[in-house]
């Protein structure tokens, strides 16, 4: 009676929650609602004896994923005077409705409707929810976790090389050639330091001004 | 006891929700928040039936997800940051230079 009670509630403010990710105007409510949908779901995870997956859910999803989506969402400086809906909203609903309808249909049909399956306490896993993942993982699923691995090596490539500045090139350069003279030139006569500094300023400054003057 | 349909008709309802997220929003980001919805369900779903037949594999396959989920945000990100580095937007109706 407990565990339906813990369950209502979790997977009502998850789907309340999830609806106000996609319904809210700022972005930024819909990060926050996004992180409480992450949470909730989190709660369904250990009512359903994955203590493990919570925890990572927590800990990856809400902690690492959400917060780099937020750290993104404050450098973009998104105005919102526009409309947030597309225009396609009332085909969309449709569409949506339909879908529902029909795996809903589709699920009130099927044999496993009515089973509750097996009580929680004494069925599965009697080393440990953690440790049975990492039996199965690192026995059963191993090539999965590798391949796993090189994707997520591609992520940060992929990442990286798309998200880089690209370096101003001779375009760029010419419009402001300038300011490879911001170099502050010694003085002459100013010692030891400042014999050899001119000549090396000279080198470096020189192909640039080549570039700004074409 | 919660029955097993309770938990797939919850994963159901919230991946229609964020189906319509994708189709309705017009800020990039907010899709890739309604995908994020969408993978969260297909995580209940596999985590629901893996209790229920007493294996293990669907939370496996469950943490494999949110690591393709993880590479896919740091991948979405960064296409969404070159986007508005570009056109100063994140609608995506202006993002159609392939659109013929």
């Amino acid at each position: 009676m407990a565990q339906l009670l813990f369950f209502l509630y979790f997977s009502g403010m998850a789907l309340f929650s999830s609806v106000l990710t996609i319904g809210l105007r700022n972005p930024v409510y819909c990060t926050i609602a996004l992180l409480s949908t992450f949470i909730h779901v989190a709660g369904l995870f250990v009512l359903l004896n994955a203590e493990f997956l919570a925890a990572i859910q927590i800990i990856i999803y809400a902690g690492a994923v959400l917060i780099l989506y937020l750290f993104v969402l404050m450098l973009l400086n998104l105005k919102s005077n526009e409309p947030v809906v597309h225009r396609q909203l009332w085909i969309a609903l449709f569409f949506g409705v339909v879908i529902l309808a029909e795996i809903l249909i589709a699920l009130f049909k099927s044999p496993m409707m009515e089973q509750t399956g097996p009580a929680g306490a004494a069925a599965p896993l009697a080393v440990g929810n953690t440790e049975a993942i990492g039996l199965s993982l690192f026995n059963e699923y191993l090539l999965p976790f590798e391949l796993v691995g090189i994707i997520l090596l591609g992520g940060i490539i992929g990442a990286l090389v798309l998200a880089k500045q690209p370096r101003p090139q001779s375009a760029s350069a010419g419009g402001n050639g300038s300011h490879t003279l911001d170099v502050p030139l010694p003085q002459s006569g100013n010692g030891q330091t400042g014999i050899a500094s001119p000549a090396v300023a000279e080198e470096i400054a020189q192909p640039l001004d080549k570039v700004g003057s074409v | 006891m919660v029955p097993l349909s309770f938990y797939v008709i919850v994963s159901t309802v919230m991946f229609v929700v964020g189906l319509i997220g994708v189709l309705i929003r017009k800020n990039f980001l907010i899709i890739l928040y309604a995908i994020e919805l969408m993978l969260n369900a297909a995580n209940i779903n596999l985590v629901a039936f893996s209790r229920y037949y007493q294996s293990v594999n669907g939370q496996v396959i469950s943490l494999f997800i949110i690591t393709i989920a993880a590479a896919e945000a740091a991948v979405g990100l960064a296409i969404i940051i070159v986007l508005f580095r570009k056109k100063a937007t994140t609608n995506v109706d202006e993002i159609n230079l392939l659109k013929w």
